[in-house]
């Protein structure tokens, strides 16, 4: 599978991340080696092999409705890169 | 041209369990910001989500009661956006293999009963809160992994109205299972729409748009009915529907759209490789179905049959599970085999008292007994039907027993003929007139003497008694 600079740029536009052109073209060149390795995964045979979602054998995983103690509100914001109060405080948004 | 109206709805209800969907966060809506966090909900790096049991079993009961087929295999996938409301840059939601698909919901809407699909009911979780100052954003995560239940409809709703309809009765069947406040004020229910118009025969869909910010079940049918004269008036005049999504704006009764233009939504889902698959068995999702309480339609058609109502009083019986509930409980203790008595004073006086308070009917926390003897005196014309009502206010106001209020205000019916016989000769006497023209056979003088006797006797004669007595007395019969 060959992946264009325009794939690249949408992806990244995607994760929010901000790409200079030198690292556009590095990106570039290393996503298509990433994904013509994986591509060789196409040359196997998987009709006797069934569909699955998680790779592991296990499933129905679940906990019970109990309340546990939670954070102090200092301890959530205490990575916070900014703080108002007790809320975590971001650049204005509109809508 | 006539267009016809297709709409889908999307209902997003937060299902009411202790603890959040992936952690152990007990949820409390009144408590501090951010003190209803953990590591799990706020996306630090190398926690694990385990998803909750009950929340599982609630949204399985809802999916059963809108008769949706239980996926055997479902799954959590990630879906992306950025959003400071989102700490982890994505939700957990489902996408492929959701919970359940393929039901449907019966709503009667102006008279007709119809049937709506529901393409499908998955899990995922809420996001945070976010407030907006002058220079920036706030951010309270306690709501984020709150467990949700998202219901989408099928196109199959053609008005504003059957949408409202849908709504409530999606609803009461939701308050029934009591899985969620099922609040839009409070945000524990919400509702977007799909809205296009069709010209009227044709199987394409238009064009829609997406509409949002609706925070009432009024609010949905006036942002819809806004958007079908909008969309109506732009292809009677020739423009195109632009695909957007347009904010309800309740203060101006108007849509308006998004400024922020997004492009098509990319949210590339993958399946969310922290959490493991469900396989859901056909005997848990017995257990489940059997256990499901009885859901409105049932209990209208058992009231029906058990209690011989008729359909529109059963209909608003079953409004409220715990109104139904407390019906059900007075029809029961009230002897008679014919219940309407009861009845008509439950959907009658008791519901208008209700409805002046702003209560529900079981609100009112009227003593089913007092209730049930109350509407005994009526039957036994020992009170007139004023009085009674009036004797019901104060046996909300002061929660004193009928008979008590009924004695203390000297309510009691004078059935007594030797005393009422005494009241009759008097209001002949005075009123020879009205005598005269009753005697001509002008029925009418006949209500107006009897009004005169309820006048004299300060609205305690009986009624029903004063005409017999006054017909029997002019007539000689
Ligand atoms: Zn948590």
């Amino acid at each position: 599978m060959a992946i264009d600079k325009e794939t690249v740029k949408y992806v990244a536009h995607l994760a929010r991340i901000e790409l200079r052109p030198e690292e556009l073209d590095k990106l570039c060149r290393q996503l298509h080696d990433i994904l013509g390795f994986i591509d060789q995964l196409s040359s196997l045979d998987v009709k006797e092999v069934k569909p699955a979602s998680h790779i592991l054998p296990i499933c129905n995983v679940l906990r019970e409705d109990e309340p546990r103690k939670s954070l102090s509100p200092d301890k959530a914001l205490k990575n916070a890169p900014s703080r108002e109060g007790d809320f975590f405080s971001v650049p204005k948004i509109i809508e | 041209m006539r267009y016809q109206t297709v709409i889908g709805l999307e209902v997003h209800l937060q299902l009411s369990t202790k603890t959040k969907a992936f952690c152990s966060c007990a949820i409390d809506f009144g408590r501090p910001p951010n003190s209803g966090v953990c590591p799990v909900c706020l996306g630090l790096p190398g926690t694990l989500p385990v998803y909750n049991k009950e929340a599982l079993n609630s949204a399985i009961k809802v999916a059963l009661a809108f008769s949706c087929q239980i996926q055997e295999h479902t799954k959590f996938d990630r879906k992306n956006y950025f959003y400071p409301d989102l700490p982890k840059n994505y939700q957990i939601s489902q996408f492929d293999l959701p919970l359940s698909r393929n039901g449907h919901l019966e709503i009667i809407s102006e008279g007709e009963l119809k049937r709506i699909g529901i393409t499908r009911i998955h899990l995922e979780e809420d996001a945070g809160k976010l407030i907006h100052g002058s220079n920036s954003s706030l951010v309270d995560f306690n709501r984020t992994g709150v467990p949700l239940l998202e219901i989408v409809s099928e196109p199959d709703i053609f008005s504003p109205q059957e949408a409202f309809d849908y709504l409530t009765t999606l609803k009461n069947i939701i308050e029934y299972l009591d899985v969620s406040d099922c609040d839009m004020e409070k945000g524990s229910l919400r509702c977007d729409a799909n809205i296009s118009l069709r010209p009227e025969g044709s199987k394409e869909l238009g064009v829609k748009t997406e509409l949002k910010n609706m925070n009432s079940f009024k609010g949905v049918k006036d942002a819809l009915t806004f958007e079908v004269i909008r969309q109506t008036e732009l292809l009677e005049s020739g423009q195109a529907i632009s695909q957007e999504t347009r904010l309800w704006d309740a203060g101006k009764g108007v849509t308006v759209a998004m400024r922020s233009k997004e492009g098509a939504k990319d949210y590339r889902y993958f399946p969310d490789p922290d959490l493991t698959v469900f396989v859901i068995e056909q005997e848990a999702v017995k257990r489940i179905k059997s256990g499901l309480p009885e859901l409105p339609k049932e209990k209208m058609r058992r009231f029906i049959k058990e209690y011989g109502l008729s359909e529109y009083d059963a209909k608003i019986l079953v409004n409220s599970r715990r109104d139904a509930e407390f019906a059900e409980e007075c029809l029961r203790m009230y002897p008679g085999k014919d219940k309407k008595p009861v009845v008509n004073w439950l959907i009658g006086p008791l519901l208008s008292e209700a409805n002046n308070r702003k209560l529900s009917l079981c609100g009112l926390k009227v003593d089913k007994q007092e209730l049930i003897n109350l509407v005994g005196f009526v039957e036994k014309q020992e009170i007139s039907n004023l009085s009674a009502k009036l004797v019901l206010t104060q046996m909300i106001d002061t929660r004193k027993p009928a008979e008590e209020i009924i004695k203390e205000n000297n309510m009691l019916q004078i059935s007594d003929s030797t005393k009422l016989e005494a009241i009759i000769l008097e209001v002949i006497r005075d009123n020879e007139k009205s005598v005269n023209s009753f005697k001509e056979g002008k029925t009418n003088a006949l209500m107006f003497l009897v009004g005169q006797v309820m006048k004299r006797s300060a609205g305690k004669a009986n009624p029903k008694v004063v005409g017999d007595l006054l017909k029997r007395r002019l007539t000689g019969a």
